[in-house]
């Protein structure tokens, strides 16, 4: 009996690889001196689905990602690497969605998808590293969550349930959990796998430019019809159903005060004996001035 | 993310301006495909599109995957367990990539679960790749293989075994040489005989088989009892079974990724491919030819990594407080090593294009015998080209990458002989490019023909009839040479004497390779001024070669041929 998997994903500004212009002279993020990728967790949460796929017959993978129409391209990522379905949740009334909207948002999605048993999401972005929407995602949908896997012992189609590895502090743990659940995928236990060059082809032009005027649109075509029997679905905030107060800035009570620019610099050294008068000495020092305790 | 195609200036140059159109048309059969395949292309530019997206995973895997790994799968090695063959674990894991990738059938129709893409597209791919490492020989090797049984295998021989190829669950190998025939596979002796229900089984050893434990193998046997020769030679499929044993692995200088093994038939059941008797003239010929080619890239790609390894080198290495970059012998190394690698590409792309030319003509006059007509002149101008060319390509850019490794090896100095650089294992991978597939002697004996009776001649006419308006003094320089050459040739010719055509054969085709070379670089230079500094260097330096080579011909090299049993004893 094939399994319904979910995969959140997200397209994330490179952060991993800065260079000096990362950074506006406001403290923001420059877009546009940051390629846009497809977040490294979500790429390991997306190879843990496919897996799962690979190995139980019938199962099917629906991707989903939130984002501006450019988010369509880790969308194409997912296609070439096997998914079955996508869709990109994309709506001028989402922008400056916190993580509680999003997640808001994320759970109508999935609801429109109807029955489900997985969903899997990267642990966190590179971007925002809250790791808070797939925990908020996995609340409002009223299921189980188990976070921090590293990988999955054990699936059960039959039993509906999971045995996964959480990674914790020093080791990890075997946690059992019935369908549907929500896992968020560390980068440890999964390669993700190169895309494949047919699906390339396939969907090399499932990428429809967009303007904000087609946003209402259902559906885009994934290209040229006979390249594939297969849309990128686009939802707008109508399509899943979502409450307008919920989303966007209107439904995100995260507010950006000020951005301040850290710059961490060593102090003075300062060498003391190797005794254990000494390093008491120092100890009850730092207690003294609130750096320990 | 390192990516050895997208980081390779003169490969997207070559792609940028290489005539692809009727290679494609030809490949796609007027794009007939695009209706019932949605990964197969609707036009040119779709292909075009196509091959580059498929050459950026091929070079990113290359880049980020195999690369980091090599000097891992060099170390580790393969080791025979049990009767089978281990690869090593970078080895396994970059196969698993390209299996999942769909990247094993890269050639291969897409009937089969293949990419349905030509020579050109796997020669820049099996360059790439052998950059990253040259010991992953899986990936060009299935190519040949599976291309070979496409072309001359049956239905059902195709059916059952192309399939598994392009998905990469199966591994294949060709299984020609024995110890007792090498270079000289007329001696081949492993046998073959039928019982009385007509099935074929194979008994002997083979030897120095480059990934001898794939699933299927491609035999070279000998069929006809009492029948020396290449006429008693057939060729079979074998698939792997408990009748054949893999005795041992070789313990070599380079490509350590890569087994060589020693099998052992014992009444190991086979099918025949084609007709009997041509085993070798006419199979194992053009298998040879299609692994020369993959030799060919394989080999510039050793010279493109040697090339980076030691400039990266020479930017870094300061001495007598400059950059070792800077000084004149080192500069001159590594300028030599870039206009002997961009050399070396523009003719392995241009012998690519014409042996695609050259297998699509074949196919259209297969597909469509009543249009023979039209294909006919060219397929026959083709064919020799890609006899002419393939061997000589093979020996260019295997000898450059010989020298390119030795040169990054002298540019690193001291350290360049220790483990921890590349250079070092370059130099052992390159070493074997120009003694498998046929050592670079036996390239010059098949390219040696189309020299002398004039197909060579007959292409330098054609290269001189394009318009190098923008280089009047170069292209007055490679006219001159060509008198050169001709003048030389002409003393091979009339001297009617077969010791003094082998003595000089060589040189002859040396001095052909140089020419064809200097006109493709004139061509490259139409678009880039950098190219025509290219061409300026590496035509001086030509011409005087063959000036050099004119006169020692017409001299006779008497004392040679005179002295050289007294010197040997």
């Amino acid at each position: 009996m094939g399994l319904n998997l979910i995969v959140l994903v997200k397209q994330v500004p490179d952060t991993q690889n800065i260079t000096g212009e990362a950074m506006k002279e406001d403290g923001t993020v420059n877009r546009a001196a940051l390629p846009a990728i497809f977040n490294p967790e979500d790429l390991h949460a997306l190879e843990a689905a496919l897996t799962l796929k690979d190995s139980i017959s019938g199962t099917t993978v629906h991707v989903i990602t939130m984002g501006p129409p450019s988010a369509i391209q880790v969308l194409k990522e997912s296609l070439y690497r096997g998914a079955d379905t996508v869709a990109l949740v994309s709506d001028r009334k989402f922008a400056g969605a916190d993580t509680l909207a999003t997640s808001y948002a994320l759970k109508c999605a999935i609801e429109k998808i109807g029955a489900y048993d997985i969903v899997f999401c990267g642990r966190q972005a590179i971007d925002g590293d809250t790791a808070q929407v797939g925990p908020q995602t996995a609340e409002k949908l009223g299921i189980n969550q188990i976070t921090c896997v590293s990988s999955i012992e054990k699936v059960d189609p039959e039993k509906k349930i999971i045995i996964a590895n959480r990674s914790i502090e020093g080791g990890f743990e075997q946690v059992q959990a019935p369908f549907p659940v929500l896992l968020t995928i560390t980068d440890e236990g999964y390669h993700p796998r190169p895309p494949s060059v047919i699906k390339v082809m396939t969907y090399k032009n499932a990428s429809a430019e967009m303007s904000d005027e087609q946003y209402d649109e259902s559906y885009i075509d994934a290209g040229v019809e006979r390249k594939t029997g297969q849309p990128i679905s686009l939802w707008d905030i109508g399509a899943i159903g979502a409450d307008p107060e919920s989303c966007g800035l209107a439904g995100s009570p995260t507010k950006v005060k000020t951005i301040e620019s850290v710059i961490l610099k060593s102090g003075d050294i300062r060498m003391i004996e190797n005794t254990d008068d000494a390093i008491a000495g120092m100890v009850h020092e730092l207690i003294a001035d609130h750096t320990l305790g | 993310m390192e990516n050895y195609f997208l980081d390779n200036d003169d490969i997207l140059f070559q792609l940028e301006h290489l005539d692809l159109d009727r290679v494609i048309t030809y490949r796609e059969d007027n794009f007939k495909e695009a209706d019932r395949y949605a990964y197969a292309p609707s036009d040119t530019a779709d292909a075009r599109d196509s091959y580059r997206k498929v050459l950026e995973i091929v070079g990113e895997i290359s880049g980020e995957t195999l690369a980091p790994l090599a000097a891992e799968i060099d170390e580790e090695g393969v080791v025979l367990e049990n009767g089978e063959v281990r690869y090593a674990k970078g080895t396994k894991q970059v196969l698993d990539m390209f299996g999942k990738a769909d990247l094993m059938g890269f050639c291969m129709p897409r009937k089969y679960g293949g990419l349905n893409f030509p020579t050109i597209m796997l020669t820049i791919a099996g360059e790439i790749v052998s950059r990253a490492d040259a010991s992953f020989l899986n990936f060009g090797l299935q190519q040949d293989i599976g291309e070979t049984l496409n072309k001359f295998g049956s239905e059902q021989q195709k059916a059952e075994v192309l399939p598994k190829l392009t998905s990469g669950e199966w591994g294949s190998s060709m299984i020609l040489t024995e110890p007792d025939a090498g270079s000289d596979l007329q001696a081949v002796n492993l046998r073959a005989h039928q019982d009385e229900h007509g099935n074929w089984y194979l008994s002997g050893v083979k030897r120095f088989i480059t990934n001898g434990n794939g699933k299927v193998g491609l035999v070279l046997a000998r069929s006809e009892d009492g029948q020396t020769g290449a006429r008693g030679l057939s060729f079979f499929l074998y698939k792997r079974d408990e009748h054949m044993k893999i005795r041992r692995l070789e313990q070599k200088l380079g490509i350590h990724g890569s087994p060589t093994c020693e099998l052992q038939f014992i009444n190991a059941p086979a099918t025949l491919v084609g007709e009997r008797r041509r085993g070798l003239t006419k199979y194992t010929m053009w298998l040879m030819n299609s692994a020369r080619l993959g030799i060919a890239s394989q080999a510039l790609g050793i010279a493109e990594a040697a090339y980076r390894e030691a400039d990266k080198y020479a930017r870094e290495r300061i001495q007598f407080g400059k950059t070792i970059r800077e000084l004149p012998p080192v500069y001159e190394m590594l300028t030599e090593m870039r206009v002997g690698i961009e050399a070396g590409r523009t003719l392995l792309y241009e012998t690519a294009i014409i042996v695609d030319l050259k297998e699509g003509l074949e196919h259209m006059k297969e597909k469509y015998p009543e249009r023979a007509g039209e294909f006919n002149s060219d397929l026959k101008k083709y064919s020799r080209l890609a006899n002419l060319l393939t061997p000589m390509v093979k020996a260019y850019t295997t000898e450059l990458a010989n020298k390119a490794a030795y040169d990054g090896i002298q540019i690193h100095g001291g350290p360049g002989y220790m483990k921890d650089f590349n250079a070092e294992r370059h130099y052992r991978d390159a070493r074997i490019t120009n003694i498998y597939e046929g050592t670079t002697q036996l390239q010059v004996v098949a390219a040696i023909g189309g020299v002398t009776s004039g197909t060579a001649s007959a292409a330098l006419d054609e290269y001189d009839e394009e318009e190098y308006n923008y280089a009047p003094e170069l292209l007055k320089k490679l006219r001159k040479t060509r008198i050169d050459y001709d003048k030389a040739l002409i003393g091979v010719r009339e001297s009617e004497d077969e010791d003094f055509v082998t003595f000089h054969s060589r040189r002859c085709v040396e001095m052909a390779t140089d020419l064809v070379q200097g006109y493709l670089l004139l061509r490259d230079a139409k678009y880039s001024a950098r190219k025509l500094r290219i061409a300026e260097i590496f035509i001086e330096k030509m011409q005087t070669r063959i000036h050099m080579n004119m006169h020692y011909i017409l001299d006779g090299g008497s004392t040679f041929l005179k002295n050289f049993q007294d010197v040997l004893g």
